[in-house]
């Protein structure tokens, strides 16, 4: 018999990640099935009432109002979740205003005290993002929007506006940019060079830095454009901005475009402008077919590649022999040569399957890239690589970046699989991301039996985040993980093991 | 007369940032010495969908 | 510039315009026409008598004995149940009142003069601490204070003000907040600086030195006598403010005990209102938060022209009654406001605050969009009719009241 409590804070807000971070605390409670706590607009009630979190108190909460939903084996169980998630949220709003001092609460007030800001970092649930964005652009400043779920219409009256005032929109949905040495959002600290770098993606920005700057290169800037931004409806506009901004920048020498497959109408617009440059440039379109460019263009095919091309040649992980590394390794008797990828980052997702795809192997995938299919139309020996940042999977939760055992699950499935191969993940470090993701995973995978899947993981970072890149990588292969210098040398590892590397 | 305003100025200047959202955004700034401040936002209008469509209505 | 954005330029334009200067006391009769017999005004938004709270019933019943309009208290209670009294708010008639704001014809009133717009507006002289009409007091020490105003400081204090040309307020205001008070719950020196400025035409105006000296006693007596000459000087700012079209401004902010009201610019002498809320502070000793009266009063009058709770940083001593208490406390309500208001006030600045000038000019669409309510510090009454004060504290005006006038000022220009 389960039990559904709620309780509802009238006018009490907390931002996202705290309130998700708080949830699971309580949802790992004993005796505890489920627990939510979620500002009360529609979306998230809807949320709650299909997690069977919502009872009546919380079905009349309003938009401004937290609600607290919790499922439990009894009632007693209920309560002291219920108490103790009060207490919680009393001890962080205080750690939230420490000696209650005045903070600004709109970005009018905020310029009072920092006229000179030249960038608004806007993070605020997506319904909000674009009115915020639009006070800020009419203010001046540059607007990197990490936000997802705004409107596409919002997206292009903001690229818009922003293109007739001179001031890049960056995102929605950006999760990266480097600006003058500076990781904004989730990004790593790479040092300052020649190369500049425009990405739709965030996680490719963030596996191309580093690997430029693992590699002893640097960038000039790394501007994120929103995963939406080479769609048809938006044009490429904040990537044409970002281009001419980088063609016109005496500190950037060579340029690296990075994005899913554009549409052909938008894919023409940007090779025309790349034509137009002097400079030599890159294109890492994961997924897209070949491509007519200029001569001063280079189609890369994975983040890997598109690293090389920037550094002129210079090869990522040298050094690291796949065959040699995985002599020794079988895939324990009884398994198949199946692969399941389990990924943080969605392009890291996509590099894996364009990999997979060309040694021939069938993939599936909830982000599919061309030629591989969707998970519904998976079949038994289907490869399953999953992006657990999607949608599906985040919706009312941390994105793994953040809160690395939104994995556990996926990966506990997969440990679990008697017949599955091999593991593959990755590992996003940085600002932004968990403190220890490879302490987690470590432990996750602490005592799991002999002859279980082999693992293969990569480290998307650098050695000068607060992660430490060695240091993650050292936990991990602690457990017994065979880490790669790239995401797609772990691609690589994992066809090798499987019999398929050439 | 004022020079037109470009992309390119943002890579002249220092990064000062005014952020909004998600707090730990600004504490990473500060650790690395960079110029944030951080607006401690709510939802306008307290949530109310028809509140916040009249504000815009009346150029807030 | 958005319309409404520069309909609140010109408000902000005539509220730092202003030149209040407090001119004369005369008997309410004579300042307002209409207050003829069983008339009678009221702080707050309209309210009839079957919604009135304990303390404001009590006022009025010992205003109709004050009056002569009923032989004894329970008589006046009676009368004034069975709908022989008209009752009107203040703000109506140019007029404001502390707490229960009872204005009846022969109570002697301040005037101030807003000489940059040539209009007037008039306040009650303010009673002192502790068992007082304002706080619903009604017995004969009440009364007979009353008549002593009426009788004997009114007169000298009249001829004092006439015979000196009236008193400037602006700079006594500015001085005032440079030495702690706030003008609401603090006016110890703006009283002092006010009798410093009187006392010599107070002599020369009085034929009796016993009088006189009286007059002198009982203001020096009283730390709070400035807080009526600030609310008629509120009021005569605030008055040219209205009905400018389109502007959010808010003109005043009143609560009657049961409802706290709300006139904007925009949308002239209409009412947005919604139930009050209770203060939270401190308490008298023997009293808590179970003898409160929810809020009243037309004294927000001075939070609305960036006073009281605006001020705060101002008066590190009030911020007692909020939380913490500390400087830094205070500092932050007086930032946190600087967020709902068009303007500062770079006349009236803030030592404490680099000088930084009164947040001025509430705008109702950054009150929405912030969710900051305007902080308004307060006293509390006595729940119970004829108790007086009880506590002094703070108190947020309603949301509500802000959304209705959103949508009303929506409607006025034809956008909702």
């Amino acid at each position: 018999m389960s039990v559904i409590l709620n309780e509802v804070r009238p006018g009490f807000y907390l931002d996202s990640v705290a309130l998700m971070r708080l949830s699971r605390e309580i949802a790992g409670q004993p005796g505890i099935a489920e627990a939510a706590l979620m500002m009360g607009t529609p979306a998230n009630k809807e949320i709650m009432r299909d997690a069977r979190l919502l009872a009546a108190p919380g079905e009349a909460a309003q938009g401004n109002d937290l609600v607290i939903g919790i499922r439990a084996d009894s009632d007693a169980a209920a309560r002291e979740a219920l108490a103790n998630a009060l207490q919680r949220l009393t001890t962080s709003r205080a750690s939230v205003d420490p000696g209650q001092g005045w903070r600004p609460r709109s970005l009018r007030a905020a310029l009072k005290i920092l006229p000179d800001a030249n960038l608004a970092l806007i993070s605020v649930p997506g319904a909000y993002a674009a009115a915020e964005a639009r006070k800020a652009l009419r203010r001046g400043l540059h607007v990197l929007i990490f936000s997802d779920n705004v409107p596409l219409a919002e997206e292009l009256a903001l690229k818009r506006e922003g293109r007739d005032l001179g001031r890049l929109v960056m995102g929605p949905d950006c999760g990266t940019a480097i600006l003058n040495g500076v990781p904004l959002a989730f990004a790593n600290r790479v040092p300052r060079g020649e190369i500049g770098l425009i990405g739709a993606s965030g996680t490719g920005l963030q596996e191309v830095s580093s690997l430029i700057a693992e590699s002893g290169a640097g960038i000039s800037q790394a501007i994120g454009v929103g995963g939406r931004d080479l769609s048809r409806e938006i044009g490429g506009i904040a990537t044409l901005m970002a281009f001419d901004a980088l063609d016109a920048d005496p500190a950037t020498q060579r340029i690296v475009l990075i994005s899913k497959p554009p549409h052909p109408e938008v894919a023409q617009r940007i090779v025309a402008r790349v034509a137009a440059s002097a400079k030599p440039v890159t294109l890492c379109f994961i997924g897209a077919d070949s491509l007519d460019l200029p001569k001063n263009a280079r189609l890369a095919s994975t983040l890997k590649q598109a690293a090389e091309l920037a550094l002129e040649g210079r090869l990522i992980g040298a050094g690291f022999d796949i065959r040699a590394r995985t002599r020794e390794m079988r895939i324990p008797a009884g398994r198949s040569r199946r692969i399941a990828g389990l990924f943080a980052g969605g392009t890291l997702c996509a590099e894996a399957q364009v990999l997979l795809l060309a040694a021939g192997r069938h993939v599936a995938s909830n982000a599919p890239v061309p030629g591989a299919s969707d998970l519904a139309r998976a079949v038994t020996d289907s490869d399953r690589i999953l992006d657990l940042g999607a949608d599906e999977y985040t919706r009312g939760r941390p994105h793994p970046m953040i809160d690395p055992q939104v994995r556990d699950d996926a990966l506990r499935d997969a440990l679990d699989d008697p017949r599955l191969g091999v593991i593959l993940l990755d590992l996003v470090i940085g600002y932004g991301a968990h403190t220890d993701p490879a302490g987690h995973l470590a432990a996750g995978l602490a005592r799991r039996p002999d002859d279980g899947p082999l693992i293969v993981a990569s480290v998307t970072g650098t050695e000068q985040d607060p992660q430490r890149r060695s240091a993650q990588v050292a936990a991990l292969e602690g457990a017994g993980v065979l880490v790669a210098p790239s995401n797609a040398q772990a691609a690589e590892v994992a066809l090798a093991l499987t019999g398929e590397y050439v | 007369m004022t020079r037109e305003a470009k992309p390119q100025d943002l890579f002249i200047d220092p990064i000062r940032v005014v952020n909004v959202g998600l707090e730990t955004f600004a504490h990473e700034l500060e650790s690395l010495e960079v110029a944030v401040i951080h607006v401690d936002w709510r939802p306008p209008a307290g949530g109310d969908p028809q509140i916040a469509d009249l504000l815009s209505k009346l150029g807030s | 510039m958005h319309a409404v954005d520069e309909a609140n330029q010109e408000a902000l334009r005539r509220m730092l315009a202003a030149d209040p200067v407090l001119i004369d006391v005369i008997p309410a009769a004579q300042a307002i026409g209409a207050l003829k017999e069983n008339v009678l005004l009221h702080a707050g938004p309209p309210i009839a008598w079957e919604r009135m709270c304990g303390p404001l019933r009590g006022a009025i019943a010992g205003a109709i004995v004050f009056e002569g309009w009923a032989a004894d208290l329970d008589e006046a209670f009676t009368s004034a149940a069975a709908g022989a009294i008209a009752f009107h708010p203040n703000h109506h008639f140019d007029a404001v009142g502390p707490m229960t704001g009872i204005t009846t014809r022969s109570m002697p009133l301040l005037v101030v003069e807003n000489r940059t717009f040539g209009n007037r507006a008039y306040c009650t002289i303010n009673e002192g601490l502790g068992k007082v009409m304002r706080f619903g007091g009604n017995d004969a020490e009440v009364l007979t204070r009353l008549a002593w105003l009426r009788d004997g400081l009114a007169p000298v204090l009249a001829a004092a003000l006439r015979a000196a040309g009236g008193i400037g307020l602006k700079s006594l205001i500015a001085r005032g907040l440079s030495m702690g008070d706030e003008m609401h719950q603090r006016n110890v020196a703006c009283t002092s600086l006010l009798l410093r400025e009187l006392a010599p035409w107070l002599v020369r105006a009085g034929k009796d030195p016993d009088v006189v000296a009286q007059a002198m006693q009982f203001i020096a007596g009283n730390d709070q006598f400035f807080l009526n000459v600030a609310m008629a000087m509120g009021k005569a700012i605030m008055d040219p403010v209205r009905g400018i079209a389109g502007s959010s401004v808010v003109t005043a902010m009143s609560r009657n005990g049961t409802d706290f009201g709300i006139q904007v610019s925009g949308t002239g002498e209409r009412w947005f209102t919604a139930p009050v809320e209770m203060p939270e502070g401190l308490y008298f000793p023997s009293f808590s938060e179970k003898d409160a009266n929810p809020d009243m009063g037309d004294s927000t009058i001075v939070e609305t022209i960036g006073l009281g709770g605006f001020a705060m940083a101002a008066s590190p001593a009030v911020a007692g009654f909020v939380g913490a208490g500390s400087a830094a406390t205070a500092a932050a309500v007086t930032k946190a406001m600087s967020e709902i208001t068009v303007g500062e006030n770079p006349e009236w600045t803030i030592p404490a605050l680099d000088f930084a000038g009164v947040p001025t000019g509430i705008d109702i669409r950054l009150v929405l969009e912030t969710g900051l309510a305007p902080t308004i510090n307060t006293g509390i009454a006595h729940r119970e009719p004829g108790i007086g004060q009880v506590g002094a504290g703070v108190v947020k005006a309603p949301m509500a009241c802000f959304a209705q006038a959103l949508s009303g000022l929506a409607q006025a220009l034809g956008v909702a």
